[in-house]
């Protein structure tokens, strides 16, 4: 770990930045919740926007590696099986 | 700073734009060979762009002080055409004597399939026969953890491949510790909304320590920025990193591992 800032230091330097991209989270669900007034998300779409609540979770956790949390979040899961569902042979 | 750009798409730049990256202190770039934006029709059109990837744009950056090297291969996004592929895949070899080939890219996954799980198995065998290095393209968004799980199955299981020679691209957060842990080196692509910001590349630096990793811009014909590399430059700068760390991360290790390809003939600025 090279981190050569100390907490205090990147509160100070983030929390602007941060507080803007969290009132763009907040805005754009107003925004989706708006529009759902007069018309439903269809499936995907509703899909989508719970992959985004349950992102919003994980930000509150204690966990350290709340990125990597995201990331898995937002990816199709690995299968080790996948060169027998592909038909690849293994070399 | 000189800085070194492992990755950018350069045919699809201005000439304007070698110069913008010359006053910023690019010295050297290495230009992986890349889908076009729409699917080639034939070998031919491989070969006149391979000629361009090795005639025209070392010419091109030369006019601005910068030295252009790059990598030969056929996109996975095209692999769905697999005779194709393979009739490219065999036309390679033409081209591999080129001063400036540093070997076989940026080969990949893209949608996972069985097709370009194929012809990236088989530009393996193409590297491993000719003893070229590798730089390998990650999927994108919600395909790429499990495409780089396949990726490192398949490169881990041929024997024949040395892991100091590949280089696997568009690490992020999820993807970063599997890659080096098994030896590989990993490259971040500073794409703001697709890939990775310049300040979550240095979180990734910072816990990493630097070691093994390259950061590159991948700019090309999409929404893309040149001159990202710079921006992590800055971003290291204001949180205080120190020059020889930026040094290491955007030139010494670009450096060390180009000079694992044997045409890497590369000048420093004296």
């Amino acid at each position: 770990m090279t981190n050569v800032r100390n907490g205090d230091q990147i509160v100070a330097e983030s929390f602007l930045e941060v507080r803007a991209k969290l009132l763009e989270v907040a805005a754009t669900l107003d925004r989706i919740d708006r529009a759902c007034e007069t018309a439903p998300l269809d499936e995907p779409a509703k899909s989508k926007r719970e992959l985004l609540i349950e992102a919003t979770k994980i930000l509150l956790s204690d966990e350290p590696s709340r990125a990597e949390q995201l990331q898995q979040l937002f990816s199709r899961k690995y299968d080790t099986d996948w060169r027998q569902q592909l038909g690849i042979t293994e070399a | 700073m000189d800085y070194i750009d492992p990755h950018i798409h350069m045919v699809s730049r201005t000439t304007d734009d070698y110069a913008t990256l010359a006053r910023m202190g690019c010295v050297a770039m290495s230009e992986p060979a890349f889908w076009a934006g729409y699917d080639r029709g034939s070998v031919d059109g491989f070969r006149d762009y391979f000629r361009q990837l090795t005639e025209t744009e070392p010419a091109r950056a030369a006019q601005y002080g910068i030295q252009h090297f790059t990598w030969l291969c056929i996109n996975a996004k095209e692999a769905e055409n697999v005779q194709l592929s393979r009739d490219v895949i065999a036309m390679i070899p033409e081209f591999l004597d080129k001063p400036n080939v540093l070997g076989i890219g940026e080969i990949g996954l893209n949608k996972n399939t069985k097709n370009e799980a194929t012809i990236f198995l088989e530009h393996l065998d193409l590297a491993a026969e000719h003893g070229q290095s590798i730089l390998i393209h990650t999927p994108h968004l919600e395909d790429k953890y499990q495409g780089t799980r396949m990726i490192l199955d398949m490169l881990c299981d041929d024997k024949r491949l040395d892991r100091d020679r590949i280089l696997v691209d568009h690490v992020e957060e999820h993807t970063i510790g599997e890659v080096l842990d098994r030896g590989f080196w990993g490259g971040m692509t500073l794409y703001p909304v697709t890939k990775c910001t310049p300040e979550r590349a240095v979180d990734m630096i910072e816990q990493t320590g630097g070691e093994r990793l390259l950061v590159n811009s991948a700019g090309d014909w999409g929404p893309s920025k040149p001159t990202a590399v710079p921006d992590l430059i800055f971003e290291m700068r204001r949180r205080g990193l120190s020059e020889s760390l930026i040094r290491k991360v955007v030139y010494d290790n670009p450096l060390e591992f180009f000079s694992k390809s044997k045409q890497f003939n590369f000048t420093p600025r004296g």
